[in-house]
C-alpha cells in the first residue's frame, strides 16, 4: 500500500453551540483528488481548517506523509506544503490583488516578481487576474481567482478548494479541472469540497461524506449517482422541482436600451440593455460575474438612480428614477447578491432585519410593534425551514444557506409582483438551494415575474424559461431554455452571440 | 522678508508635535486600534520630559522619558483593548482623564522649574542661504526628524512586507489571522510604536516648543491629532500637510494678536483647529478615497477563532 499524504483520525471539534466534527477520519493518497462532500454545517468547513492550522482540534491524530504532527497555524501548513482557498473569501478589500497573494506566501520574494509570477499562472491555467486591481473592485468571481492563484503560488502537495466553481463559466469549469487533474498526475493531492454533485462524480476519484459532523460514507464517486451521494449527505433525496406549465401575463419589468456609465473605475458601464419580464416566467441571466450584473441590478434596485428617464418601466410606469422603497411598494422586490452587509444587517437579529424590507409591523406614527415583528420572523423561519435558535439570533450567526432561506423568505413572502434575485442560491448546499428554487417556482405559478441572475448555468436551466446572456455590460437576445445548451449558453457568456439576431427577441 | 521667514520657521517648529503624535496615530489606526488616550498619554509624556530634563540637565534624557512613557501607558492600553477585548473608546477616554489628572498632580512642584539655556542648532552652510537659511535650516533636530519619520512610515506602509501585513491587520483581523500572522502581537507593537511617538511629542513640547511645564499644557494637541488622522485619510503627507497647516494658523493668529487685532483672543485662537479641520476635510471628501484608505476594522475588537 502506498504511504498516505494526509490522515486524520478521530479529530473532534466542540464549538459552544454544535459539535462540527465528531471523531472523523480521512484518508488521502498522494495524487488523489478527493471530494469532501456535505451539506451546509456539516462541519466540511470546520475540518478543513483544522487541516490548515486554522482551527484546532480537540481530540485526534493528524498524521502527513506518515509522521504525526500538530499543525498549530497556517504558516506550518504551509510550509507542509498545504495550501487552501477559502469559500468566504479571506482576501483584504483595500489592498491590490497581487498584494493579497503576497500576504499568503511564506518566503520573501519582491512584489514584483510575485506580480510576474501571477500573469505566469493565471496565463497557465486561464485565470484571468489583473495583479494590480484593488480587491473591493473585483466581482465575487474575479476574488475566487485571486484566492486560486494565491494556492497555486506556494506549489502545494496538498490543495484545499473550498466550492471553487460556482463561479466559472463551464469552459473554464472544464479548464480548472484540467489543471487539477494536471496537478494530481504531479502528484498533488486535492480536497475538493462541493456540492456540485456530477462535478464530484466527473473529476474526483474517492470521496468522503459528511453529515452532522460525521463520516457517513466513503464511496468511489464514479461509481455512484447523484442520488445515491445525495442520500448519502442529506439522508434523503432532493425534492423534484415541478416545472408547471407558464401562463404569461402583462410585461411586469421592462429595461429598454439602459445605458449607464460605470460609477467606479473598475465597474462595468452597461451599453443598451434591453430585456422584459413577463408575470408567470422566470427570466434567468447567465454571465461571468463582472459582467455588468452588479451595475444592472443597482439600477434594477433603484441603488443607482442614475438610469435615464423612461429606461425602466414596471407595469408600463417609469421607474428609472425611484429609490427601492417606492419601488418596493409598487410590488418590485429585491434579494441582493451580498447576504451580510446588503441582505441582511450581519449584528441585528432576524426579526430586527425583517424590518429592513417589510414595513407593516410599523405604525403610521413610526413606532415599531414588537410583538408583531417577532411574529413575522417565527413566521418567516417556521415556513421556509430556517435552521435558527429563534428570532431573537444575530443574523451573522447564522450559516450562508440558512441565512439565505430566510432573506429569500423575507421577500417571497411579502407577495412580490416582481423579484429580481441575485446569486440566489450562493454557498448554499443542495437541500436549501432546491427549497429556494421550489419557492421561486411556486411564485412564478402564482403570477409574479422573476429575474435571476446567477453564475450557476445548472440552476439557471432548472427554474428558468427564458434565458439572456450579459456580456461586457451588453445582453444578448432572450432564448427559451429548453431550446438551447450549457454549451451555447457558455459561448455566449463570452460575449459571441449572433448579433443579427438580436431583432427577434422576444 | 525676514520676518517671513521667521513665520516660516515657527510654523515648522509648531506643527512638529502635531506631525509626531499624528505619525504615531496613524501607525495604532492602520493596525485598527483607536487610541483616544493620546492627549492623556502626551501630558504624562511631556510631565516625564519636562522633569527629567529638569533633574538630569539633559534634553534627549527628556525625550527618552517622554518616549518611555507614551510606550508603557499605550502598552498597558494595549493590553486592555487587545487581549481582554474592553471597549477601545472607553478605555482610550480613561488613559486621557487619568493622564490629564495625574499629570496636573504630580507636575505641581514642576511649574516653577526651568530648563537650562535652550540650546541652538543650525545646519553649517546651509543656514547661511538668504531666506531660506532662517526659515529652513536653524531647526532643532526633532523638526527634521518628523519629516523624515513620515517618509520612512510611507516607505514602510506602502513598499515593505511588514507595512502591507500591517494594513492587512488593520483591514480584516480575521483573515489575517486565517494567513497565520500573529494579529495581536502586531497589533500591540503597533500601538505601542504609536504610544512612544505621541510621547515623544509630548516631550517635545515640555522640553523644545514651549519649554516649561504647565498643568493641561498639551491643550487639546491629542484630540487634533486624532482628527488630523481622521481627515489625513490615514495618510503620512497629509499628516505633515496638516500638522504644519495648524502650526501655520497658530503661528498667525499669535501674529495677528500680536498686531492688536480687534477680534477676542478667544476667537484667534480656535483659528488653528478650525482652519485645519475645514482644509483636510475639503481635501479628503471623496467617498472611494476614504474606503480605499480607511482601515476597515478600526476600533472593532478581535477575537481569534480555534
Amino acid at each position: 500500500m502506498t504511504e498516505l499524504r494526509l490522515e486524520l483520525n478521530g479529530i473532534s471539534k466542540q464549538y459552544p453551540a454544535v459539535k462540527a466534527n465528531d471523531g472523523v477520519n480521512l484518508r488521502v493518497t498522494p495524487g488523489q483528488i478527493h471530494a469532501v462532500l456535505g451539506e451546509n454545517g456539516a462541519g466540511k468547513s470546520t475540518l478543513m481548517k483544522i487541516i490548515y492550522g486554522a482551527v484546532r482540534p480537540d481530540e485526534g491524530e493528524i498524521r502527513w506523509n506518515g509522521k504525526p504532527v500538530k499543525i498549530r497555524n497556517p504558516h506550518e501548513a504551509r510550509a507542509l506544503g498545504i495550501s487552501m482557498v477559502f469559500q468566504h473569501f479571506s482576501l483584504f478589500d483595500t489592498l491590490t490583488a497581487a498584494e493579497n497573494v503576497w500576504l499568503g506566501l511564506d518566503r520573501s520574494i519582491p512584489l514584483a516578481r510575485v506580480i510576474q509570477r501571477i500573469r505566469e499562472v493565471a496565463e497557465e491555467f486561464g485565470l484571468d487576474v489583473d495583479p494590480l486591481r484593488p480587491v473591493h473592485t473585483l466581482s465575487v468571481g474575479e476574488r475566487q481567482r485571486v484566492e486560486i492563484v494565491r494556492a497555486l503560488l506556494a506549489k502545494p502537495q496538498l490543495l484545499i478548494l473550498d466550492e471553487p466553481t460556482s463561479v466559472l463559466t463551464p469552459q473554464a469549469v472544464e479548464k480548472l479541472f484540467i489543471t487539477l487533474n494536471q496537478l494530481s498526475q504531479q502528484g498533488c493531492s486535492i480536497l475538493y469540497i462541493s456540492h456540485k454533485l456530477n462535478e464530484i462524480r466527473t473529476l474526483c476519484h474517492h470521496c468522503t461524506v459528511l453529515r452532522g459532523g460525521k463520516v457517513t460514507g466513503e464511496v468511489d464517486p464514479t461509481q455512484e449517482t447523484n442520488a445515491s451521494l445525495s442520500r448519502l449527505m442529506i439522508g434523503a433525496e432532493p425534492p423534484e422541482l415541478k416545472h408547471r406549465e407558464a401562463h404569461l401575463g402583462e410585461v411586469a419589468l421592462a429595461v429598454k436600451g439602459l445605458k449607464l456609465p460605470k460609477q467606479d473605475p473598475y465597474g462595468t458601464s452597461l451599453s443598451g440593455i434591453s430585456l422584459e419580464v413577463r408575470a408567470g416566467e422566470i427570466l434567468g441571466i447567465a454571465g461571468v460575474s463582472g459582467n455588468g450584473q452588479n451595475e444592472l441590478m443597482a439600477a434594477l434596485s433603484g441603488e443607482d438612480r442614475r438610469s435615464p428617464e423612461g429606461s425602466i418601466e414596471l407595469f408600463g410606469q417609469d421607474i428609472s428614477h425611484d429609490g427601492p422603497d417606492p419601488r418596493r411598494k409598487r410590488g418590485l422586490h429585491f434579494v441582493p447578491e451580498e447576504r451580510l452587509g446588503r441582505g441582511a444587517v450581519p449584528m441585528l437579529s432576524l426579526a430586527q432585519n425583517t424590518l429592513l424590507t417589510r414595513h407593516e409591523s410599523v405604525s403610521r406614527t413610526g413606532w415599531i410593534h414588537k410583538s408583531e415583528v417577532l411574529k413575522l420572523a417565527e413566521s418567516l423561519i417556521q415556513r421556509f425551514n430556517v435552521a435558527a435558535p429563534g428570532p431573537h439570533a444575530p443574523a451573522k450567526s447564522l450559516s450562508g444557506g440558512n441565512l439565505q432561506k430566510f432573506i429569500v423568505g423575507r421577500e417571497v413572502d411579502a407577495a412580490p409582483r416582481v423579484l429580481i434575485l441575485s446569486q440566489p442560491t450562493w454557498g448554499v448546499d443542495v437541500g436549501a438551494a432546491a427549497t429556494i428554487r421550489a419557492e421561486l417556482l411556486e411564485l412564478r405559478d402564482a403570477g409574479c415575474a422573476l429575474l435571476v441572475v446567477s453564475e450557476e448555468l445548472d440552476e439557471l436551466f432548472e427554474i428558468s424559461d427564458r434565458l439572456v446572456v450579459i456580456a461586457q455590460g451588453q445582453m444578448s437576445p432572450s432564448i427559451p431554455a429548453h431550446e438551447t445548451t450549457v454549451e451555447q449558453i457558455g459561448e455566449w457568456m463570452s460575449g459571441l452571440w449572433p448579433r443579427e439576431a438580436a431583432h427577434v427577441q422576444a | 522678508m525676514e520676518s517671513w521667514a521667521l513665520q516660516a520657521a515657527a510654523t515648522l517648529n509648531a506643527g512638529t508635535v502635531l506631525a509626531l503624535a499624528g505619525l504615531g496615530l496613524l501607525i495604532n489606526e492602520r493596525a485598527g486600534i483607536v487610541n483616544l488616550g493620546a492627549e492623556g498619554i502626551m501630558l504624562m509624556a511631556a510631565f516625564a520630559g519636562f522633569a527629567t530634563g529638569v533633574h538630569t540637565g539633559s534634553d534627549l534624557m527628556g525625550f527618552l522619558a517622554g518616549g518611555a512613557m507614551g510606550a508603557v501607558l499605550a502598552a498597558t492600553l494595549g493590553y486592555l483593548v487587545i487581549w481582554l477585548n474592553a471597549n477601545q473608546y472607553a478605555t482610550g477616554l480613561a488613559l486621557s482623564l487619568f493622564g490629564s489628572g495625574f499629570s496636573a498632580f504630580a507636575g505641581i512642584k514642576y511649574t516653577q522649574e526651568k530648563l537650562g539655556p535652550r540650546p541652538h542648532f543650525e545646519i553649517p552652510g546651509l543656514s547661511k542661504i538668504p531666506f531660506l537659511g532662517t526659515a529652513l535650516f536653524k531647526q532643532h533636530p526633532m523638526v527634521y526628524l518628523a519629516i523624515a519619520l513620515a517618509v520612512v512610515i510611507a516607505w514602510f506602509l506602502y513598499r515593505s512586507r511588514s507595512g502591507l501585513v500591517l494594513r492587512a491587520i488593520g483591514e480584516n483581523p480575521e483573515s489575517a489571522h486565517a494567513l497565520g500572522y500573529p494579529v495581536r502581537r502586531i497589533r500591540l507593537a503597533a500601538v505601542v510604536t504609536g504610544g512612544a511617538l505621541c510621547g515623544l511629542a509630548g516631550a517635545y513640547l515640555s522640553v523644545i516648543y514651549t519649554p516649561l511645564w504647565v498643568e493641561g499644557m498639551v491643550s487639546g494637541k491629542g484630540w487634533i491629532a486624532l482628527a488630523l488622522t481622521t481627515f489625513a485619510t490615514w495618510r503620512p503627507g497629509r499628516i505633515l500637510l496638516g500638522a504644519y497647516l495648524f502650526g501655520g494658523v497658530t503661528m498667525l493668529q499669535f501674529h495677528l494678536q500680536g498686531q492688536g487685532v480687534q477680534i477676542p483672543s478667544q476667537f484667534l485662537t480656535m483659528l488653528p483647529y478650525l482652519a485645519t479641520i475645514a482644509v483636510l476635510v475639503l481635501i479628503s471628501r471623496n467617498p472611494a478615497w476614504i474606503r480605499a484608505n480607511m482601515p476597515a476594522s478600526l476600533g472593532k475588537a478581535f477575537f481569534p477563532e480555534g
